[in-house]
């Protein structure tokens, strides 16, 4: 298993459905660690934060967390493949764009992913298609007792586990679901959706988690408290309280469309599709706004020779390091702008 | 009296007063509108702008400050956690504490205590972990004064402790 081999095709995670996938993309959850003898990564020197990522990459590998794992030497890795990396949502732009000795350890399907030397000394992630949160957090805490059993994390009788950064602390866990609310969005009802969601001290972020805008039509949400709960009642609070409603919200929402605006609905998701297949140059804000609004059309029934598993990929594979891994040099905006809507053309089986 | 948004026709329900070298402004904005101007209060706090507000109701306490802290393990200061917001070792938590604890307190909802999971290994032992976050500290002093011979002395002591 290559980097080379990531770039045709989307994680086992993105590709599949999941339950609710209609508005919930993905869940995802998070756990911070760190080791409880040597200093937080930026109080260490250079020499110390390579022996601790050597170190955590030994052990990784030892506490066989998965079948088949691969590690990227985060800092020896060139730009392009960092890029890759964040695109699939496997390092953070932190990661990626830091100097230090740092690395990541992925899963051969991509669902599970350990950050070496990011913020903390390890950041975990499980990722799951469509609404499985409880799943990922199963998952994250067997990996974090397989690791516990082989590293001493930080650890305080009061705190919990240690963090570089004290809004971690306690727990260091942090659930989130990727959204996709189009529809919450054309009805002019999204902010107050997302304004009830902070006023329930969850964090509203874009794509690419934390430093990105929410934009466009996908949102990512997220906990914001890790101390004075335990991790089911974090869990329990994030499901009870805010999904169900916003996926009410929006297949209401959805629905309002149909019934009102069917005319006006259709013709933007068919004009959307139309584009898509059609035009010569495509860029990747314009890919991102017309694919939302294909998402919306499939799931609405209105499409049905266009799969959901195509649109992920598409979201995934159209984005520029990944373009330019297909074709194997590196491309300006313009020459990503034709690449990309050949390739869309080619996966929506356009002349 | 009902006012119209000014920047489109909906009713409006958020009303700013602004006063402008003397002059006073009235606002009156929709919901959608008052959200695009980034005027309606948002309750995700991100940690830098808390950190920020901190800062600030700190100066304002006069010059009692809590800058001058250190954490006598890693060296590092409170002012320094304050302008980078990541703390320099585990053992800050204890050593910043009371100044710690109105920031979380604010960033984690009052709460101020851990009830979730525990390690299951017995082995995580902060006093012994916190000697070997100084003996850590002495040998990067050691390195640093080219101290050679104490510096071998102390890896020795790190590793014989971490094996142990």
């Amino acid at each position: 298993m290559s980097l080379a081999e990531l770039t045709t095709r989307a994680g086992e995670w993105l590709s599949s459905e999941g339950p609710l996938h209609d508005v919930v993309i993905s869940s995802r959850a998070r756990l911070a660690r760190n080791l409880g003898s040597v200093p937080f990564l930026s109080k260490c020197g250079e020499p110390l934060q390579r022996e601790i990522e050597t170190r955590l990459r030994r052990e990784i590998r030892a506490a066989n967390i998965a079948e088949r794992m691969f590690y990227v030497d985060v800092a020896g890795a060139g730009e392009l493949d960092r890029q890759l990396l964040v695109e699939r949502h496997l390092i953070s732009r932190q990661h990626a764009d830091a100097q230090h000795p740092r690395g990541v350890a992925v899963s051969q399907d991509e669902s599970v992913a350990l950050m070496v030397n990011e913020e903390d000394h390890v950041r975990m992630q499980v990722l799951r298609s469509g609404l499985r949160l409880r799943e990922a957090v199963a998952e994250i805490s067997r990996i974090d007792d397989l690791l516990e059993a082989r590293l001493d994390y930080a650890f305080h009788g009061r705190y919990g586990y240690l963090t570089a950064c004290p809004t971690n602390v306690g727990t260091g866990l942090r659930v989130s679901v990727m959204l996709h609310l189009p529809a919450l969005k054309m009805t002019g009802e999204l902010e107050k959706v997302l304004r009830a969601a902070r006023d329930m001290r969850l964090a509203i972020r874009g794509l690419y988690g934390e430093g990105t805008e929410a934009s466009g039509d996908f949102f990512q949400v997220s906990n914001q408290t890790t101390l004075g709960r335990s991790e089911e009642q974090i869990v329990d609070e994030f499901l009870e309280q805010m999904v169900p409603k916003v996926i009410d919200y929006e297949r209401r929402a959805r629905q309002g469309l149909l019934k009102q605006r069917a005319t006006g609905l259709d013709d933007k998701v068919f004009r959307s599709l139309a584009l898509l297949r059609s035009a010569r140059t495509m860029g990747s804000e314009e890919t991102m706004y017309l694919l939302s609004l294909v998402r919306l059309g499939v799931n609405l029934e209105r499409i049905r020779d266009v799969s959901i598993k195509t649109i992920n990929e598409l979201f995934l594979l159209t984005q520029p390091a990944h373009l330019q891994r297909i074709h194997r040099r590196e491309m300006d905006g313009r020459e990503r702008a034709e690449a990309r809507a050949a390739f869309i053309r080619q996966r929506l089986h356009a002349p | 009296m009902k006012f119209k948004c000014d920047k489109c026709d909906k009713p409006a329900t958020v009303h700013l007063t602004e006063i402008v070298n003397g002059q006073k402004h009235e606002k009156h904005l929709c919901e959608d509108c008052a959200a695009q101007e980034g005027i309606t209060i948002k309750a995700n706090v991100p940690i830098s702008q808390l950190l920020e507000e901190f800062v600030l109701q700190s100066a304002e306490g006069g010059e009692s400050d809590v800058g001058d802290l250190a954490c006598d393990v890693c060296g590092t200061t409170f002012a320094e956690f304050r302008h980078r917001g990541v703390l320099g070792c585990p053992n800050d938590y204890d050593a910043f504490e009371q100044a710690l604890l109105p920031l979380l307190g604010r960033a984690q909802e009052g709460a101020a205590r851990h009830i979730g999971k525990v390690p299951r290994r017995a082995g995580s032992d902060q006093k012994k972990q916190n000697l070997i976050l100084r003996l850590r500290a002495e040998l990067k002093g050691a390195v640093a004064a080219e101290d050679y011979e104490k510096a071998a002395a102390l890896r020795d002591k790190v590793k014989e402790l971490e094996n142990g």
